[in-house]
């Protein structure tokens, strides 16, 4: 897998960020959508490369970030069940509800499983006819497919014992309810070059439009988040506000359209509560009507479970961009990814825990 | 949950042992400084922070250490768990500069396990003593129920001699040295994880699980002043340089392009989102030694077949105390911590 190498190539990097340099002449504050494009502008330190003139405010685009604590509630609560397998992808079993984390569940008894692919998912249904079987569906877009496609092949299966717990959540409506904020300081933004390999690029064109804000498609490598630094720069400095794609190898403006098409027959646009930013109108996926049997939340009657979210955790202003992680009084002192407050600080992904890992030093880490 | 102030136990937020104790990071090495060096009392005083403890016996001394396997597969590519029981403890050994004498073997069995198994299993440890040149001295089997053992957890304990002269030990890592890696990391995680149940992929990549008593031998020959060795096991390179830079209070900065990482473990922790640091290895070592001795080391450590790939990748630092940073390929730097517990692949 070559790409992994060409597309972190440091005389290329180097040759963007002067590129970059020479086209901006004032400040300007562009919103990196998705978390993992976060993890990689961390990890790899490019946002201490940019022209002073380049803030990057990291958004909200980290499933297990924004994922309500009353959907994980709800799973440890399901998860308890001695009827049923949880089954869930890797990050969620850290993340603190009210009352503990996925990982305590197992501790305890419960049988908590780590799956790669939903699919799987149906298969240990299969194989556990006398288990009720429940698969935790979070994530934006990209996971949604998968998660999709579970159900239709469940259904097609005439599995009875299998069901979801959806806590999906879409793109655009946050980047909308960003540009509708009071406080908002965006001037552009990097969009998730994975959740539009799913749903394409259109979507994102009345956006641009309304708000006159320029928004750069791009991957997750080194490279790719620069080369979408310089076309944002380049298109705020030239007074144009358009919907640029910067992933062409992996994004096509209409998407996967057998993807959508799947997404379309199991799921419709319902409002959902994000954590730390609360609800926002038609925001997320839940199952159809005539899916309904498998929804979990309805089988195992938790969906009347609800809970206030604690004030300490200024997981919300960080997701919205508002202030950085390390602004806030709780970051690296009582809040660390071994006592998280919020789940911002859970995730690699996630913008606190992000910081924390690789910036926790209070000076720039100084190499003689 | 267990309410503040009214558990016994020193654990804010876990009341139940959790899967992320046993994985080698920052949880393991709570339980052991918060729950069992205190329990322990008055007869852990001579505990060490290395996995092997060194004591001496008359005017001599020896370094032993235990450990335990539970991995699955029992058979992965390069590998399976006899053979790994026998590497893992040898290497413990040899990473106190003892040339291992004796191991002990310890079986738990599940009910049901097949004989072929077992004997496969069993011939792969004897094969692996051999070649290691330690003997297989004294064991003990027990059998538990059906569903309870994974096929079966081994425990071996090992002893070895410490040659006069060698002293290795992380506090006597001091700034200045020289961050030495022996060859390419992440092969074993990768391998195991490649034939583990529900994640399956297609990978050339064998475990690089071997013992490493030989190769540390040779490096000891040309420079008996190496200060400290860490074989680098769970929680991947990055555990075993966090380990060092906490208990000699020193920083540890290396150079992330230096450190060899084979394709097929970059393009597969690429898809499961890891980091190649943080992945497993079990034949593989980092040594801390004085850097005019540097040079001398990785010239010598290609001689061996297991040091074929060595490399400076680093420097002790007196700055940044108890961190490890790294120089990323862009030129920036960045912090490189220890996994939290077990490492959990991404969603996307």
């Amino acid at each position: 897998m070559k790409y992994l190498e060409e597309f972190a190539n440091p005389e290329l990097a180097h040759k963007l960020l002067a590129e970059i340099a020479d086209t901006v002449t004032k400040p300007w504050a562009i919103m990196e959508v998705c978390g993992g494009q976060t993890h990689s502008i961390i990890r790899h330190g490019i946002d201490q490369l940019l022209p002073g003139e380049v803030e990057l405010i990291h958004g909200p685009g980290c499933p297990v970030c924004v994922t309500p604590v009353e959907s994980i509630d709800r799973a440890v609560q399901i998860a308890r069940r001695p009827d049923v397998i949880f089954c869930s992808f890797g990050d969620m079993l850290r993340v603190p509800g009210s009352h503990g984390d996925l990982f305590s569940v197992r501790a305890a008894g419960g049988d908590v499983r780590v799956v790669y692919s939903p699919l799987d998912a149906v298969d240990i249904a299969n194989d556990n006819p006398d288990k009720e079987v429940v698969f935790f569906a979070v994530g934006f877009e990209t996971t949604a497919p998968a998660n999709a496609m579970a159900v239709h092949q469940a259904h097609g299966r005439g599995l009875t014992n299998f069901s979801v717990l959806v806590s999906h959540v879409l793109v655009p409506p946050a980047i909308e309810a960003i540009m509708t904020s009071p406080d908002v300081r965006v001037n552009a933004f990097l969009a998730a070059g994975h959740v539009c390999s799913v749903m394409g690029t259109r979507q994102y064109e009345p956006i641009a439009a309304m708000y006159n804000v320029p928004i750069v498609v791009t991957g997750f490598e080194p490279l790719d988040v620069l080369d979408g630094i310089r076309r944002a720069v380049a298109q705020l400095e030239s007074g144009r506000a358009e919907v640029e794609n910067a992933y062409e190898r992996a994004v096509r403006s209409d998407g996967n359209e057998i993807a959508r098409q799947m997404l379309d027959e199991v799921f419709e646009v319902t409002d959902r509560a994000w954590r730390g930013i609360g609800s926002i109108p038609a925001s997320g996926w839940q199952l159809r009507d005539q899916y309904q049997d498998f929804d979990a939340a309805i089988r195992f009657e938790v969906d009347h479970l609800s809970v206030e979210e604690s004030t300490a955790c200024r997981s919300g202003e960080v997701l919205q961009g508002l202030i950085k992680p390390n602004e806030c009084e709780e970051f690296g002192t009582t809040c660390t990814p071994r006592h998280p407050l919020g789940a911002t600080m859970v995730s690699s992904e996630g913008a606190c825990a992000a910081y924390y890992r690789y910036r926790r030093l209070d000076e720039p880490v100084s190499h003689g | 949950m267990v309410e503040l102030g009214s558990c016994p136990l020193p654990f804010r937020d876990y009341d139940k042992v959790t899967i992320a104790h046993g994985g080698g990071g920052v949880l393991t090495q709570e339980l052991i400084q918060k729950l069992f060096i205190p329990a322990f009392g008055d007869a852990a005083a001579d505990a060490t922070p290395t996995d092997a403890a060194t004591l001496a016996v008359g005017a001599g001394r020896i370094a032993f250490t235990t450990d335990s396997y539970v991995v699955r597969p029992l058979f992965f590519p390069g590998g399976d768990i006899g053979q790994l029981s026998v590497h893992g403890t040898v290497n413990d050994l040899a990473m106190a500069g003892a040339q291992p004498l004796a191991l002990s073997t310890a079986f738990v069995l599940e009910e049901g396990l097949e004989m072929g198994v077992l004997h496969r299993i069993a011939t792969s440890m004897g094969a692996a003593a051999t070649a290691a040149g330690v003997g297989l001295v004294t064991g003990d089997t027990k059998v538990v129920d059906a569903g309870l053992a994974d096929g079966m957890y081994i425990t071996t304990a090992g002893v070895g001699v410490i040659p006069d002269g060698v002293d290795l030990r992380p506090e006597r890592v001091v700034p200045g040295d020289a961050v030495i890696l022996s060859g390419t990391i992440g092969r074993h995680g990768t391998a195991v994880m490649s034939v583990r149940e529900g994640l399956e992929f297609g990978t050339e990549l064998v475990s690089d699980s071997a013992p490493l008593n030989g190769l540390v031998e040779s490096m000891l020959s040309v420079c008996p002043d190496i200060h400290a060795l860490r074989d680098l096991t769970r929680g991947g390179m990055a555990a075993a340089l966090c380990e060092i830079a906490e208990i000699a209070s020193v920083g540890v900065r290396y150079v992330e392009a230096a450190v060899p990482v084979p394709p097929e473990v970059d393009a597969a922790c690429g898809f499961l989102g890891l980091d190649p640091i943080h992945v497993a290895n079990e034949g593989r070592l980092v040594a801390f030694a004085p850097a005019e001795e540097a040079e001398a080391l990785v010239v010598e450590m290609p001689q061996h077949e297991l040091g074929a790939d060595a490399v400076i990748i680093g420097e002790v630092t007196e700055e940044n105390a108890g961190v490890v940073t790294a120089r990323t390929a862009l030129g920036t730097h960045r912090i490189v911590d220890q996994p939290l517990g077990e490492q959990l692949p991404r969603i996307c």
